[in-house]
């Protein structure tokens, strides 16, 4: 039986729902991202306690037809590419909100004017 | 028994931007007199500052201006580099200094910063864009370099007021979800400063030339996308991304966005106002 995976929203970014799309901006680089459905779910749901099966189980299943096995397997690889873009955090343990503070940075900026 | 330092005389002038007035000191009367020339039409009679910076003259050892830009907080201090100017700003004692040499362009970059910082906070900002005022509401036309902002600002019929050809001075109101306007003093390739006044934002057009003047209203989503594109604004910091990023998602819900397509002739301004 494969480990229980935790996601939590990560800090360093700011989100908003306009219209039916999710913006995420990441504060590395100042990267602008527009989340699909299925990665809206997931940054919706990534409460740091909720496990990612349930998540699929109940928000993904639920939503598009498709198997919870193949589901898992692509929300798996999804929260791992959001995950290296700075956007959510990953866990095999339910992520508190310290561990959440912690993961965050001193941060600079550079820009052309 | 005589002091054992002499008195530098000091000269200050006001430069009033969106409202928010800026006392610039130097020892320099010619420098004063520049930046008099410079911000014409900016340069507040009143004494009273929001904030003061001190201008420290240094030989023109500084250079390349084209340089990135860095703009670093530490301990509530900003810190602000380029190739021809350093400078340094501290929003509590509300005073900064600027080292550089007795050119426009560095303090220009300077107070385009600072006026970022200010209106990130209060859910405003500067953007790529020109604007003007017709029939007493403001239109901003933003744009990369080549989008046409030089050309409708030159297109402008005479009713219409420019506030800028190149950035736009955009500040939440506090009283309800609008949006005001003002004129600047930064320009582009027109070089002719904006209006020192302001009116109510009633829409942004994103522009594009075509084959045919015509205007398409944009998704939230996408105006959002394209506005960010168009902001000044500090890449890495992660409050001021906060700030922009609301900033820009705020604007887009509460200001109609647009596509302007346009022939370069005077005939697109029969579509705006």
């Amino acid at each position: 039986m494969s480990k229980k995976l935790y996601l939590a929203r990560s800090p360093r970014v700011a989100a908003r729902k306009l219209g039916e799309e999710m913006l995420v901006m990441s504060g590395q680089g100042s990267m602008l991202f527009t989340l699909n459905p299925t990665a809206t779910i997931l940054w919706q749901a990534a409460d740091g306690a909720t496990p990612l099966d349930e998540i699929v189980e109940r928000r993904i299943c639920s939503e598009f037809e498709v198997k919870p096995e193949e589901a898992m397997r692509d929300a798996e690889t999804l929260a791992e590419d959001l995950a290296k873009h700075g956007i959510l955090l990953i866990s095999e343990q339910p992520i508190a909100g310290q561990q959440i503070a912690n993961s965050d940075a001193p941060a600079q900026e550079r820009q052309q004017l | 028994m005589p002091g054992l330092a002499a008195q530098v005389e000091r000269y200050s002038v006001v430069i009033a931007i969106g409202g928010v007035p800026v006392r610039v000191n130097t020892a320099d009367p010619d420098f004063l007199e520049m930046l008099q020339d410079r911000y014409a039409g900016f340069v507040s009679a009143n004494a009273e500052a929001e904030f003061d910076f001190d201008v420290d003259l240094a030989p023109a050892t500084f250079a390349n201006p084209d340089a990135d830009v860095s703009v670093m907080q530490r301990s509530g201090r900003w810190f602000m580099e380029r190739g021809d100017f350093r400078a340094e700003w501290n929003p509590a004692t509300r005073s900064g200094i600027i080292h550089q040499s007795a050119n426009p362009y560095s303090i220009d970059a300077v107070l385009r910063i600072v006026h970022t910082l200010v209106l990130a906070r209060q859910g405003g900002f500067l953007l790529h864009s020109a604007s003007a005022i017709r029939n007493g509401k403001a239109f901003l036309f933003a744009g990369v370099s080549g989008a046409g902002k030089t050309t409708i600002s030159r297109l402008a019929p005479a009713d219409a007021t420019l506030l800028t050809d190149e950035i736009s001075y955009v500040r939440k109101r506090r009283q309800d979800d609008g949006y005001v306007a003002f004129g600047t003093p930064f320009t582009g390739e027109l070089a002719k400063l904006g209006e020192n006044t302001s009116a109510p934002v009633a829409a942004l057009y994103l522009l594009a030339q075509g084959p045919e003047n015509r205007i398409d209203p944009l998704a939230e989503a996408d105006a959002g996308r394209e506005l960010l594109a168009n902001m000044l604004f500090f890449a890495e910091d992660q409050e001021m991304v906060h700030w922009a990023f609301q900033a820009a998602c705020d604007f887009v819900h509460h200001v109609p966005v647009y596509r302007l397509t346009f022939v370069p002739d005077a005939r697109v301004w029969e579509l705006i106002g």
